[in-house]
């Protein structure tokens, strides 16, 4: 594309990111005394990891820091590594295979973190209970702080769960 | 002139500190901006860097001291670039050697911290990073040297402070073909010395095409605060030499109250307008292949040495 298509396509589609909505009536589910700690006041850096999920989720993420959500300006950003990263937000159930990198990467995790677990899958293990391949839920493995149910959760309601932990 | 001079650095130091955060949030906002989002907003790095510096650093077990030392030294390393180049005043020069391979040769002890860091993790990433980043360097080094050299020549100096000072004294001389070709070059090894686009993406998630990201990804806490104040302060330092560079206005010349304040104000929007600049060109740009990056600096490599040939002709 050329640079003046470029320019007159950026002056056309002007603003993209819709208002933030509301933080209540997403069900989100937070641990008993979870507080959010007042290092991540603002910003957080969120590392994801896929435990086992059908990539509904991992589409509703996408949305969440897609241009249209926006989750940017609350904050949020996603970063490639563990060791940058101050909320795990985990998505699937456990397969047998991701057991162990869930924890691993947990672990990885400078203090203070949040864990968030994102879908119905990461809590009872929704369609896939009772599989071979499953080795339990999130929270077999790892404290889970915030729970976003659905399936799969609005961006909206992964976007009120970060902002649960910033507080913007 | 000494108390002067150190008035200088240390005023030079904290603006560096207080500016190169709300440099990288304009910069991002701008980016955002442009392409449709609100963006984290001007004061998102300074939140990010407050929070990364309260957190304890996770280190693996049997990593080696390189894993703390490398970012003071990198910051170290920055610092000193923020006190050596002429940023609010050219006074800060005066007394100490602000000399062009002065320079050079601090800029390279960040990048040396930086790829040590790469290597230390063991990490198949932070090794590609690194030996991606000591080719960058390799070409970046003689280009920026030699194009300084160009604008030295009319000097008569290699004192960064004295050639600001002579551009600015002649206006006409930043016009000719061997300043404008000087520029041109120390501008593209800006790009690639400080991470930018076309030769790094500074927002990518993919760990095959990182290069800074890459060296840093074992990095966390504490020591990955320091890595990007560290690395953010060159942008603001490499940034500011090319502004007083090609635009040598308002840089004071002594320590009084007047000039300075005049030169503190000129060096900060000179910085952030270059910085929107580059960032709003960015969205415009998609990273160059590796292998394509040699030639890009050769490029400007090129230019550097035909700006130098021309200012034996010119003067």
């Amino acid at each position: 594309m050329s640079t003046a298509r470029l320019l007159r396509l950026i002056a056309r589609t002007g603003r993209v990111a819709e208002p933030l909505g509301s933080t209540t009536d997403h069900n989100l589910q937070v641990r008993e005394g979870f507080e959010p700690p007042r290092a991540l006041r603002g910003s957080v850096q969120v590392r994801h990891v896929d435990a086992g999920s059908c990539n509904g989720c991992e589409l509703e993420i996408g949305a969440a820091f897609g241009p249209v959500y926006d989750a940017e300006r609350i904050g949020a950003r996603l970063v490639a590594s563990p060791r940058h990263a101050d909320v795990v937000a985990v998505t699937g159930v456990v397969t047998q295979n991701m057991a162990e990198p869930l924890v691993n990467t947990v672990d990885a995790t400078p203090n203070p973190r949040v864990v968030v677990s994102i879908g119905d899958c990461t809590r009872g293990c929704g369609q896939f209970a009772g599989s071979y391949a499953v080795a339990g839920s999130v929270d077999d493995f790892v404290q889970v702080d915030v729970h976003v149910p659905g399936c799969p959760p609005a961006p909206e309601a992964i976007i009120a769960a970060l902002r649960a932990v910033t507080r913007r | 002139m000494t108390i002067d001079s150190v008035v200088v650095i240390v005023i030079q130091l904290v603006l560096a500190v207080a500016v190169t955060p709300v440099l990288i949030g304009v910069m991002r906002t701008t980016r955002a901006r442009l392409e449709g989002r609100v963006g984290g907003g001007i004061g998102q790095p300074w939140r990010d860097l407050r929070k990364l510096l309260a957190k304890e650093p996770t280190r693996a077990p049997g990593s080696t001291p390189v894993l703390t030392v490398a970012p003071i030294l990198l910051m170290t390393s920055s610092l000193l670039l923020c006190a050596l180049i002429p940023l609010a005043s050219t006074l800060a020069l005066a007394s100490i050697p602000g000399d062009l391979f002065v320079v050079v040769s601090v800029l390279l002890l960040g990048t040396v911290a930086l790829a040590l860091l790469g290597l230390e993790s063991g990490t198949a990433f932070g090794g590609m990073g690194s030996s991606r980043h000591m080719v960058i360097a390799a070409l970046v080094e003689p280009t920026v040297l030699l194009s300084i050299y160009a604008l030295s020549v009319p000097a008569g100096t290699s004192a960064l402070a004295a050639i600001v000072q002579t551009r600015r004294a002649e206006p006409a001389s930043l016009l000719n073909p061997v300043s404008l070709l000087a520029i041109v070059a120390l501008v593209v090894v800006v790009i690639a010395e400080t991470g930018r686009l076309p030769v790094d993406n500074p927002s990518t998630h993919l760990e095959l095409t990182m290069i800074h990201e890459a060296m840093i990804l074992e990095s966390g806490g504490r020591d990955l605060g320091w890595l990007e104040l560290g690395s953010w302060l060159r942008l603001t330092a490499l940034l500011g030499l090319v502004a007083n560079l090609a635009l040598p206005w308002g840089i004071g010349q002594d320590a009084s109250p007047l000039t300075l304040g005049v030169g503190i104000v000129a060096i900060t929007v000179k910085v952030l307008v270059l910085g929107s600049v580059l960032a709003a060109a960015e969205v415009f740009i998609a990273k160059l292949r590796l292998f394509r990056v040699p030639e890009l600096l050769a490029g400007s490599f090129v230019l550097a040495f035909l700006s130098v040939s021309a200012s034996y002709l010119v003067f």
